[in-house]
């Protein structure tokens, strides 16, 4: 899989060092490799041959890979219950196998996967998934977690190939895929059905390809040129397809692209159409195919899910048209207004529901005694509403008036069909929102006074036309105050059903919350059409389908008295995540990440920020070093700086977010952190050797050094391997627990 | 040395003319007429009172920015002899006589009069010329959202003084380095960029932005002079000490020194004290102090304390319970366990005092010596009023149906024990076993027997708990959280052996002597977080805009109307200088990429000087625009149009350079640059005419006819105010 030559780190100034170091190194490796080739792992072949130095990449390839798998699929069966989120995850493979139409915040491609693995595992997407700690018993769902094991499983290999592209350096490589293969809270992450392994699977694999893309930078357009920049297209698309987390990823792709562009442009011996011709080929790959993918995921989305399910209410009103078991499926209504017709308004703001009122009076002291109107989620007689004319009392549907439709910018009133009250507003300050008026039902029999007067405007809309049931988003505007029919959103009391609160909003700025469109709709002297014509096209139901998920992902806000993870907490290892099990006697699975691997990973980051800092000050104020240092210290500020970007993208961005955070949302930034600290520690090792000491001696520090790392990761694995592969028996608070000694930080809960 | 004999002495001075005529029209601009309207104008309302609050000096805290702002304000009032005695209630009510309007309103209208003529400054110290120089002082001059921003009681032309004099300060320092690095004027133009950004960073937040470009191109500007060879090293480490010490220690230090002089001033406890620790409301004079004064420090087994939550969200309260037990029956048919309520109450009340117990004892007074109660030790809390001690068991609580039930134990003589134990966690102590101490310690109570911990929920009761708030115990206890930490606020050694006369000894007040200090940095460290982390509720407001409205102007805020006639001030900026400001900043986006690229292909377009010039005016003045500006973005709170006033100052700032370069580079004829001359004096007398149409809305002087003001409504977003009659 990857060019046995392995090329240059895209710049020229590498490959000297390479030319230099590598036979050097190689031959102090030869003197003294019979004293020490016992001791060590066999990381450098006994002669430098190019062909024995190939072959032992692919040995620890091999070796790494088989470790990785092993890791992953050992006790993936236990606990045979939910854990965790594997009620949202196994329950969304569940309805893509059932086909019903759910909600999510994140995007569909990761849950599809599952749904996949589950259906040609056997799954027969019966299994409820209702919570945590339900036992699956006779359901197969080893298919998904093993889909999500073989995935994570690829991590670590992946970042092995990684650095050793970045760095050239065995060791380095070694020592990264050691740290993810042996840290349990990747592991742990690994093992159970969710969307995590699959987006870390995509994050990686976009960051090899993307390395390996640029190592082929010397022969562009060649065929492997080709294959991993349009595959670096294909994870973008992948990861940004599980989580909206991917936008970081993409974000560093294109960093990357812009600088090598720019470095490309730079060079004045490429003709401009050569330069084009480089730009228009990562146009193509990295922006119309990984779009083209994305869309396409969205395409099978929605052809899947066909049913009508958990989450019709979500979306608006011509989108449930779509779904086949919503009452506005094959339904056929009039299509346009009309005085006379009974309907009922839904708000197109999510989740707000029907304009609403009910035989129940505001309490006293709560603006005036009339009858109350409000929103509600659910499908009810009191939604429906008459439409009629401001100044006349007939009924319009007597047989001997023609049909008179409302057009934008009639007066109109809106009578309660239950109660035969109408839409009222005055100046009262509403329940909740004080600044806003309150909204009644007044009248009796439909005669009340001015203040039952509305102008109905259709938005963006100029000119006298018909409304259309569906499409047309109103604005109702209260004649006599001029304020703009809306909801807040907020939940009335008891008094109010706990239904949500109605206002008319003095501040006539344009949002959701105020506008409406009409979704019932019975007129018996207008013909029906079918709801099928006003069905949304594609692109419509892309954008909404997103605005959907914003505005949910939005809605995730933390509760005031809640704990809530910190970013903060993350790097330190603060606070893990209860999998599955409380008590002694639970089977108890902890995401916890092995603490000696990330506290090494916190360590290196600050000593890499000392020693990169010390490096480019010393370069720009231009001292003079041997070319061995110049080398190295080229891959600390190249290769180190590229994961290290990755890092900071992949954490940084989360101290601005305003929704719940949780612990694991830290483990694609550890991924990249892993990558840092087996570069830096390499490098570091190798400079130490070399200003310490003599060759064969400094080979043997340098390998020393290594070796002590590994053994220690491999060791910790050992001492916390039950936190991921699950525990029983006493809390690690009780002295006679295995795991009493263990417990670091009072914080931790296992 | 008897030089003088043999030379006449003589001072040269050098007046530039210029700079004293436009420093002249900026204050003819800013101070006409500054007294009127005599009446609160919009904002006023709000920065008043808290003047009023320094005149008082009685504590307050705002969330909307550091104390400098206020304390600036709050010294026109001084040097006016503002007594504070007026009440901000209302946008329009009249000033009484006390009020010296013209002072209070002065500072803001200097600092905005004095943007004036730095405009010149800046642009002069940028290299262009000039002529560029006087235009974007004239731009300033006319801009009328500045004027009207300037003239009232209001930060935002204080926060553009300081933003302006960091980037002034910074180019005179920069410009001579290159001629004399370390002579005095280098020294003090250094300084003087530190403490002017922490100026602007003491008046409003979003000074910061601008304090980090000033970091940012000094960092720059500081890599250059590390690659500079021909410096020795420790002439580069000096230049780096100097720097650190004048952009990162004096503004630190400053800002620190405004909340000293803040916390200072304020001494006396006031409305806000209640958001504050107990602590910290026991170093206000007359707070809490007044009540707290002579406690005993250490709480001991018999102490009757009252306990506070540390959290205090959504109110302060107090640990509280009452005679009335939990309903039988919930009204959605759950079952409760019928005792008595424990609640948190947001008043001070004789319901709040609890008894500390020592289990293994029966007495409720304080042996003597003190038993003082310890990190780890177990103890009871029995309610002061009605003997009853705090229980939870494992029933569910009313509002959080996860937690426990927190009660008052009622033996109903049911196969229900009271569970009554509870293990004190000193949060903060430092040894384990640090004594509990009033006010000092944050505790947590953990049950024995479940392992739940004491905690304040944040939901309200409903009618039957008096819409209290709910105290429940939390079994699955995620970590440290405030909600479960409570102090103890007030205190005293139980004397009483019979209930009758302790329910009297709870009643009387407490003894005074002693009082408490809290050192200057634990005070500011509270201070700064609560300020950082009060969330005022999302309020909406008529004239609150979104930051895409800004660039195009879509959007005016109503200030004030004259209570009979249509006379009114409203912020609205001058459209023709708005939209070529928009402009330039995009040419001299496509410019600057253009050079770049065509650089990078080895192409020059021009000569290295003026790409340098060029370069470094776009970094101060496109990057304050940006800086001040896009960060709005990612702002969830509510946002004025008066925010964007910052950005547009550098907006102005890169109007002429945008113009000169053009003139300069890419008019290549004579005739052509006479032609655009022509075109730019055009263009800025329109400007000039649109300000001067505006002006009766800028200055509220002039009451216009409805149809005159109909005609002003240039866009349908405006929200001139039109009187109907």
């Amino acid at each position: 899989m990857p060019p046995a030559t392995g090329g240059g780190l895209a710049e020229s100034e590498l490959r000297p060092r390479r030319g230099r170091c590598g036979p050097q190194a190689a031959r102090a490796a030869g003197r003294d490799v019979a004293a020490r080739a016992a001791a060590r792992n066999p990381k450098r072949p006994a002669r430098g041959s190019r062909r024995f130095e190939t072959a032992s990449r692919w040995a620890l390839l091999a070796l790494v890979t088989l470790l990785s798998f092993a890791t992953r699929f050992h006790r993936l069966d236990e606990p045979p219950h939910i854990c965790w989120d594997e009620t949202h995850f196994g329950k969304m493979g569940s309805y893509y196998i059932n086909r019903t139409f759910f909600f999510d915040v994140h995007p569909p491609l990761g849950k599809m996967l599952i749904g996949l693995a589950g259906y040609l595992s056997g799954y027969d997407g019966t299994f409820l998934f209702q919570k945590p700690g339900d036992k699956y018993e006779h359901h197969s769902y080893m298919g998904m977690r093993g889909f999500c094991a073989f995935l994570g499983s690829w991590l670590a290999p992946f970042a092995y190939l990684t650095v050793l592209d970045l760095s050239k350096s065995l060791s380095a490589a070694l020592l990264t895929a050691a740290l993810l293969t042996f840290d349990t809270g990747c592991l742990t992450l690994s093992q159970y059905i969710l969307l995590d392994p699959i987006l870390m699977f995509f994050i990686m694999a976009a960051m090899l390809s993307m390395v390996k893309y640029n190592s082929c930078a010397d022969r562009p357009f060649s065929a492997p040129w080709w294959f991993w920049l349009s595959l670096t297209g294909v994870s973008l698309a992948g990861a940004l397809g599980v989580k909206f987390v991917g936008l970081f990823v993409i974000l560093q792709v294109g960093l990357n692209t812009i600088a090598d562009l720019w470095y490309l442009f730079g060079d004045l011996s490429l003709s401009l159409v050569t330069m084009g011709k480089h730009l228009t080929a990562r146009v193509l790959c990295l922006i119309v195919l990984p779009l083209a993918l994305y869309t396409a995921t969205f395409a099978v989305h929605f052809m899947v899910l066909s049913k009508s399910g958990p989450g019709d209410g979500f979306f608006s009103s011509a989108f449930q048209a779509r779904l086949s078991g919503n009452n506005l499926h094959n339904a056929s209504i009039p299509e346009h207004l009309a005085y006379g017709s009974v309907i009922t308004v839904k708000n197109l703001q999510m989740a707000i529901g029907y304009l609403h009122s009910h035989r129940h009076l505001y309490p006293e002291g709560i603006g005036a005694r009339q009858q109350q109107v409000t929103t509600y989620l659910h499908k009810d007689y009191n939604n429906l509403w008459i439409i009629k004319k401001h100044n006349t009392n007939s009924d319009p549907l007597d047989p001997s008036f023609p049909v008179e439709f409302v057009r934008h910018g009639d007066i109109i009133r809106l009578e309660h069909k239950e109660t035969s009250r109408n839409l009222h507003s005055h100046y009262h300050e509403a329940p909740l929102t004080r600044k806003h008026y309150q909204v009644t039902g007044y009248g009796i029999n439909g005669t009340g006074d001015s203040n039952d007067f509305w102008r109905i405007e259709v938005v963006n809309r100029k000119f006298g036309n018909r409304i259309k049931v569906l499409r047309s988003r109103i604005r109702l505007i209260h004649l006599v105050t001029g304020c703009v029919l809306g909801s807040s959103g907020k939940v009335l009391p008891k008094w109010g059903w706990e239904q949500l609160e109605v206002t008319c909003t003095p501040y006539l700025k344009e949002t959701l919350n105020s506008i409406w469109n009409v979704e019932d709709h019975i007129n018996p002297k207008l013909p029906n059409i079918s709801l099928n014509v006003l069905q949304p096209s594609f692109p419509e139901i892309l954008l909404e389908s997103h605005m959907v998920m914003i505005w949910g992902n939005n809605g995730l806000k933390p509760k005031d008295n809640e704990f809530t993870s910190k970013p903060w907490h993350w790097p330190i290892n603060y606070q893990g995540l209860r999998f599955s099990g409380v008590n002694d006697t639970d089977f108890r699975v902890y995401l916890l990440g092995n603490p000696v691997v990330w506290w090494l990973n916190l360590l290196s980051i600050a000593l890499y920020l000392l020693s990169g800092s010390i490096i480019a000050v010393a370069m720009q104020r231009g001292t003079q070093v041997p070319a061995e240092v110049a080398g190295l210290s080229q891959v600390l500020l190249r290769g180190g700086g590229q994961v290290l970007l990755g890092w900071m993208l992949h954490y940084f961005p989360f101290f601005l977010m305003g929704r719940v955070l949780y612990f694991h949302h830290y483990f694609p930034a550890m991924l990249f952190s892993s990558m840092l600290t087996g570069i830096l520690w390499d490098t570091l090792l190798r400079l130490c050797a070399w200003g310490l000491a003599s060759w064969p001696l400094a080979r043997g520090i340098h390998a020393a050094g290594i070796l002590s790392l590994l053994l220690g990761t491999a060791y910790s694995f050992y001492l916390f391997h039950p936190l991921a592969y699950g525990m029983v028996g006493p809390l690690a608070q009780d002295p006679q627990s295995p795991m009493a000694g263990l417990r670091w930080l009072d914080s931790w809960e296992f | 040395m008897w030089g003088f004999l043999t030379h006449p002495v003589v001072v040269t001075a050098d007046i530039n003319l210029h700079l004293v005529a436009l420093t002249g029209m900026g204050l003819l601009s800013r101070l006409w007429q500054l007294t009127y309207p005599r009446a609160v104008v919009f904002d006023e309302v709000y920065y008043g009172q808290y003047i009023s609050f320094y005149m008082k000096r009685i504590f307050f805290l705002d969330d909307s920015g550091p104390p400098f702002g206020h304390m600036v304000l709050a010294l026109g009032g001084y040097l006016g002899g503002f007594d504070g005695n007026f009440l901000w209630n209302r946008i329009g009510a009249e000033y009484s006589s006390n009020v010296p309007v013209w002072s209070l309103r002065l500072l803001p209208a200097l600092a905005g009069a004095l943007s004036v003529p730095m405009a010149y400054q800046i642009v002069l110290e940028l290299h262009f010329s000039h002529c560029a120089a006087v235009g974007a002082a004239l731009l300033m001059l006319i801009e009328n959202a500045l004027i009207t921003q300037s003239r009232l009681m209001l930060l935002e032309s204080v926060l553009i003084f300081f933003n302006l004099l960091a980037v002034l300060s910074y180019l005179k320092f920069f410009n001579c380095q290159k001629q004399s690095p370390f002579s005095l004027s280098w020294w003090f133009w250094l300084t003087l960029t530190g403490v002017a950004c922490s100026c602007a960073v003491g008046i409003k937040y979003m000074g910061v932005f601008t304090y980090m470009l000033m970091l940012v191109v000094a960092a720059v500007h500081a890599w250059h002079l590390i690659g500079d060879q021909t410096l020795s090293n420790v002439r580069v480490f000096c230049h780096l000490l100097a720097r650190a010490v004048a952009l990162l220690v004096i503004p630190a230090v400053l800002y620190l020194l405004f909340f000293y002089v803040h916390l200072i001033l304020l001494f006396r406890s006031g409305p806000h004290d209640q958001i504050m620790s107990s602590a910290f409301q026991a170093s206000l004079e007359g707070g809490l102090a007044r009540i707290t004064q002579g406690q005993p420090l250490e709480v001991a087994f018999g102490s009757q304390v009252t306990l506070r939550s540390v959290f205090g969200k959504p109110v302060p309260c107090w640990l509280h319970s009452h005679q009335n037990t939990y309903p039988m029956i919930y009204e959605n048919g759950r079952g409760s366990s019928h005792q008595q309520q424990v609640t948190c109450y947001p008043f001070k009340d004789v319901n709040n005092w609890w008894i500390v117990k020592d289990p293994r004892r029966h007495q409720l007074v304080v042996s003597s010596p003190p038993r003082s109660v310890r990190h780890g030790d177990m103890v009871q809390l029995v309610h002061g009023m009605t003997a009853r001690s705090l229980n939870t068991h494992d029933v569910a609580a009313p509002m959080s149906p996860h937690s426990q039930e927190v009660s008052c134990y009622i033996d109903y003589n049911i196969s229900m024990p009271s569970q009554n134990l509870w293990r004190l966690e000193i949060v903060n102590r430092r040894s384990d076993t640090e004594v509990w101490k009033t006010i000092l310690s944050e505790v947590r109570f953990v049950h024995v027997n479940t392992s739940a911990v004491l905690k304040l929920s944040g939901a309200h009761l409903p009618d039957w708990g008096f819409r209290q708030l709910e105290v429940v115990g939390e079994k699955l206890s995620r970590g440290y959280h405030e909600s479960t930490v409570w102090n103890v606020e007030e205190h005293r050694y139980g004397t009483s052996q019979e209930q009758r006369e302790r329910e009297w000894e709870l009643n009387s007040p407490v003894q005074v002597d002693a009082s408490r200090n809290l050192s200057f940095m634990a005070r500011f460290s509270e201070l700064q977080w609560r300020m950082l982390v009060l969330r005022s509720d999302d309020s909406e407001h008529k004239y609150s805009s979104s930051p895409l409205e800004w660039v195009t102007l879509d959007t005016s805020i109503a200030y004030w109307l004259h209570p009979r006639t249509s006379a009114q001030i409203h912020l609205l900026g001058n459209i023709v200088i708005w939209v070529s400001g928009s402009l330039a900043l995009a040419i001299y986006t496509l410019l600057f990429l253009w050079y770049l690229l065509r650089r990078r292909r080895n192409i020059h377009d021009l000569p290295q000087d003026a790409w340098l010039r060029w370069v470094l005016a776009g970094a101060l003045c496109a990057g304050g625009w940006a800086v001040n500006y896009l960060p709005f973005f990612l702002m969830e709170k509510t946002l004025f149009l008066y925010h964007y006033l910052p950005a547009l100052t550098f907006q102005i700032l890169l109007l002429p350079v945008v113009l000169q370069h053009i003139s300069d580079h890419l008019c290549r004829s004579q005739l052509q640059r006479s032609v655009f001359s022509a075109l730019v004096v055009a263009w800025y007398s329109s400007a000039c005419h649109v300000s001067n149409t505006l002006r009766p809305l800028t200055y509220g002087d002039k009451s216009l006819s409805p149809e005159e003001l109909k005609a002003l409504r240039w866009k349908d977003s405006w929200d001139i105010l039109i009187r109907k009659h």
